[in-house]
This record gives structure tokens, sequence and C-alpha cells, in this order.
């Protein structure tokens, strides 16, 4: 018996991208893989290296080393047929502002070689599904910021693409804008289209994707499905404990008082609000639930006030939390 | 998907680019010929008609300076056809990444916009004559015996700009977009032999020897030969058509390579 095995939509071996000036590599050595009609998410911190990928992916930023490939094709080696097959759309408008919305699409259509007849028809179709017939004779200096979103989502379809790359795709997007972009992925995807998108919305990531890869520091720490990343978390639980801290040789004393405490996994030192002042801690645990009476007890003895406990289940913002720390970049 | 070659998708996508840019010219015919016109149009009124007519200038001066409009023009618009849209393109908005994406090598794009800026400056070049004709009447002297040259000079004249273009365009920063006319335009006008012929600066023999290190003297000078007629039974003395055709064809080549490379790595990381 032979097995067969799809060709990937995406396959990336071993990638490193290391820019002139730079020190470090923004990609370091990054494999994965996309299956046809799959969903795949890139989740990491600003400069994890998620849109250094995608520019790989879309032929404008040649690696330093390594290799990837849309439907089998080498990008390095082909990139005039791997462009006809990909989409791109990116975190900020980049509609061609000279044309009017209508002909943005025609054009980009053109530009892929679509037949007149077919790309008019095709725009006007887009367009008024996407609730902009209204205004398809304005240009896009008139739209809002969500329009203009769709209107590079209309776009990209229009030369049939078998993948699409979204780049974090519903940045700075009202909510109203963003449910309806969803929807539209998932329509996507079930017509048939593999999907990459970039994010750092951990909501989204999870309603949206059917597997996950968290980057940081150019690397690819997990990848898996959402239900498997969040088995990730030691214990599976969190105890957040909220306390207003005398001072800072508290907190450290604290931190390894939680600790020693039985049934914890892991308490990161904690983050103080600025303006408060006040210190949250995480614990984590197989059941915080019995640890909430001990951690309240440490807290008062050590002379911190608690302002508030609370036990999370784990959702995938914790897990990436926990694999990409809490530290601002 | 219909399988296509990559001659195929090149070559529909380039001309699919170029189209756009046509139409959005064709949409601003009327900035565009005022912005690459109003120039022309004052120079010739002052120095072939005003200046002749109060006795500062003589009376074939018309003739002999509107070769160098011609050149100065076509070769302004050719620039300006060129760098200022890629200033934009390439700017924070990346306005060209859809082109970039579109299936054909990304040196075409560049190739595109030469041949865009180039015929811009073809176009603003022509309009001089009737233009010409219109201000300077009977003044207005221009040989018809060496049209082909005349034509190849025309479209050459557009070319040199359009690749001068490229290089600026990917040099230059938005911000600085303004010290182009202060930096660039000013030392290639006067600089340029667009109001005298390059052999009557003999006198002034250093000046003569810098104004060949700007393009535009040769397609003045190209422009003069295939231009004005032969007076009181004398052809005018220019610089020799063999040597114009190097230095222009040199300019082209030399920018447009630089350009190119410059624009590549403006694109692609």
């Amino acid at each position: 018996m032979q097995i067969y095995k799809l060709m990937a939509s995406i396959s990336v071996r071993n990638l490193i991208k290391r820019y002139s000036k730079s020190k470090t590599n923004a990609v370091d050595g990054v494999s994965f893989e996309v299956n046809p009609g799959e969903i795949f998410g890139l989740l990491g911190p600003n400069g994890a290296g998620k849109t250094t990928i995608i520019g790989v992916l879309t032929t404008a930023i040649i690696p330093t080393d390594g290799s990837a490939s849309i439907s089998g094709i080498d990008i390095a080696q082909d990139p005039i047929q791997v462009k006809r097959r990909i989409a791109v759309v990116p975190q900020q408008s980049n509609l061609d502002r000279s044309l009017r919305v209508r002909e943005i699409l025609t054009f980009h259509a053109a530009y892929h070689g679509v037949a007149r007849k077919v790309r008019e028809e095709l725009a006007d179709r887009l367009l008024d599904e996407l609730g902009l017939g209204e205004r398809k004779n304005e240009k896009v200096t008139r739209y809002s910021g969500g329009m203009a979103q769709r209107v590079m989502i209309a776009r990209a379809l229009m030369h049939s693409p078998d993948v699409l790359f979204l780049d974090e795709p519903t940045n700075n997007l009202d909510p109203q804008s963003r449910l309806f972009l969803w929807e539209r992925i998932r329509a996507l995807n079930a017509a048939g289209k593999t999907i990459l998108l970039t994010s750092h919305d951990m909501d989204e990531a999870d309603q949206l994707c059917h597997r996950i890869a968290i980057m940081d520091h150019g690397k690819i720490l997990v990848n898996d499905t959402p239900a498997e990343l969040k088995k990730l978390i030691p214990g599976g639980t969190v105890l957040e404990v909220r306390l207003s801290v005398p001072d800072a040789s508290v907190a450290s004393h604290l931190t390894v008082a939680f600790r020693a405490m039985p049934g914890v996994s892991k308490a990161d030192e904690p983050t103080v609000e600025a303006d408060s002042g006040i210190s949250t801690f995480r614990i984590y645990g197989e059941s915080v639930n019995t640890l909430v009476g001990p951690a309240a007890q440490a807290a008062l003895s050590a002379g911190a006030q608690v302002r508030d406990l609370s036990v999370k289940q784990p959702s995938l913002e914790e897990v990436f939390i926990y694999m990409t720390g809490r530290h601002l970049r | 998907m219909v399988e296509r070659s990559r001659t195929w998708l090149a070559a529909n996508a380039f001309l699919a680019i170029l189209r756009r840019d046509l139409v959005v010219t064709g949409r601003e015919i009327v900035p565009f010929f005022l912005q690459a016109l109003m120039q022309p149009l004052f120079f010739l009124f002052i120095f072939g008609k005003v200046l002749p007519g109060i006795g500062l200038a003589s009376g074939n001066f018309g003739a002999l300076m509107i070769p160098g409009i011609v050149a100065l023009t076509g070769m302004i618009a050719a620039i300006q056809g060129v760098t200022l849209p890629l200033v934009l393109d390439l700017g924070f908005a990346r306005e060209i990444d859809d082109r970039l994406l579109s299936p054909l090598p990304v040196w075409l794009v560049a190739v595109e916009k030469v041949l865009f800026g180039a015929i811009r400056g073809t176009l603003a070049s022509s309009v001089i004559f009737p233009l010409g004709w219109l201000i300077l009447g009977s003044a207005y002297t221009v040989r018809t015996d060496r049209i082909g040259t005349l034509i190849c000079m025309v479209v050459l004249t557009g070319c040199v700009g359009s690749t001068i273009g490229l290089l600026i365009g990917t040099v230059i920063r938005p911000e600085h977009i303004s010290l182009m006319f202060t930096l660039i335009f000013t030392p290639l006008l006067f600089t340029g032999c667009t109001y005298y012929p390059w052999g009557a600066l003999t006198n002034i023999r250093w000046f003569q020897v810098a104004t060949l290190f700007n393009p535009l003297t040769y397609a003045a000078e190209g422009l003069r030969y295939s231009m004005v007629p032969p007076m009181g039974g004398h052809e005018l003395r220019t610089l020799g058509l063999f040597w114009i055709l190097i230095a222009l064809g040199t300019s082209v080549i030399v920018t447009f390579v630089i350009g190119t490379r410059t624009f590549y790595k403006r694109v692609v990381s």
C-alpha cells in the first residue's frame, strides 16, 4: 500500500534571514508546513519575525539561508509562478491612490492576466458582496480604514490565488469590521483557500486558526492546534494575585514564597502597574483553586494588601505569555 | 488555473502596468501639459520674441534656442514623470507593492517606469513644435530634411530624462523632493547648452568643458543639428552627431543600470 501525502501549500525549511547591518537573525532557522485548506496562524510579539516570513513567502525578502515553496514551487527559483498563486493583504493600506476603487481591482486582475470580461464582472460582484458597490468609482483616499481593508481583501481575490497571506488583518479595525472579516476569512477557507495569517490577537487566532505557531526572537517555539497549545500551560490553570506591596523586597520575598507553595509549577516575577502601583503575580498550578487561601495568607503575612484574586482558565493568551514572557518589546 | 508561460505572464503584466500609468496620466492630461509647458511657453516668448524685439538678441536667436527648449522640456517632463510617482510609490504607503507582486521580474517594473517616462518626455517635446510655431511666428524656422534624426533625438532625450528620473526617484527621500528642483533642475538647466549653442562657448573654455558633463548639452546639440537650418549658406556647427549619440547612449545605460539596482534594493530586502 502506498501512502500519498498531499503537497503542502506552504513549505518553509530552515529559513534564516539576517538583514544587513543587523547583528541578529530576524528569522532564525524556521521550518513549518501548511496544508492545503488550512488556516495557519503565526503568532508572536512585535519583532518576532512574522512579517519577515511573510515577506520571504511573497518574494519581497530574499532569505539569507534555507528555502521556501508555495504549492511545491520554489520561491527563489520561480518567483513569477509563485506570485500568480498568492495574494497578500498587508498590515497597512498600500492601495493605489491614483486609481478609483473599482480600477484597483480590475488593474490588479489585469496585471495577473485575467481576461477583461471576467475581471470586470468579478470586481463588481466582489464590491457588491463587500458592501462597497455604491462607492466603487471613488478614490480610496475617501475610504475609512475598514473599507480600505475590504478593498484589499477584494483585490487579493481578483486573480483567484491558492494561498492568501493576511498580515495582522484586523489591526486597527472596529469590532464590526473585525467580525465581518472573520466571517470572510472562514468563508474563503471553506471555499478551499489556504490562509496564513499573523496576529497578536490571541482571541482571533483561537477563533480562526486550525493550527498556530508561536514565534519569538525569530524562532518558532511551538506549533500545534489551539487546543493542544492550551495544554502547554503547566498545571493548566493560573491564579492571578493583585496586591499592593509596600516595597520591592517584599515583592521578591513573595515571589519566592509563592513558588514554595505545594502544587505550584511556576510563579512569575510580578508586573507593576505604573499608575496604581499594584503588583500582579501569576501562579501556575495543577488546580490553583486550592492555592487561593495559602496565597492570600502569604500575602497578608508579608504585609501586602490583597486587591484581587482570580483563577483563570488557560486562554491562548496565557500560552502566549507563558511562552514569550511579559516584558515589553 | 490556466497554465501560462513566464514570458507570457511577464509581458502581460508589463503592458497592464504601462496601461495603468497611461490611464492615470490621461486623466491628469491638463495638469500634465501645464506642468510641462508653462516654462517653455514663457522662455519662447521672452527669448524668441521679446529680446529680439527690443534688440537685445539677434533675430535668429529663436531658431537657435527652440531646439534647446525641446530638449529641456522633454528631459524635465521625463524626469518628473518617473521621479515624482516613484517617490510616492516607494514612500510610506508602498503603493507599488501591488505591481511588484504581479507576475513579472522586479527589474521589469523599473523598465516600465523608464518607458513611461520616455513617452511623457517625447509627448512634451513634441508639443513645443506647434507651440513655437504659434509664438515665434515668422521667426519659427525648423529644417525638415533631417526629420529621422530629429525623431530619434526627441525619443532619446526622453530616455535620458527617464533613466535619470529612475535614479533620482530611487535615491531621493520624499522629504527632500523639493530640493530636487534646486539641486538638480537649476544646474541642469543652465549648464545644458539650452539657450546657446555649444560652439559659441569657445571664449569661456572652462565652462565649455563643464557643459560636456551634462547630458542635456548633447540632447540640445543633437536637436540643433537636426532642427537649425543653414544660415547664410552655412551649416551651424554643433557637437559631432557620433559623439552626441555615444554620450546620450552612455548616459542612458549608466543611469539605467545604477537606477535599476537602487530600485531593486529599495523594494527587495
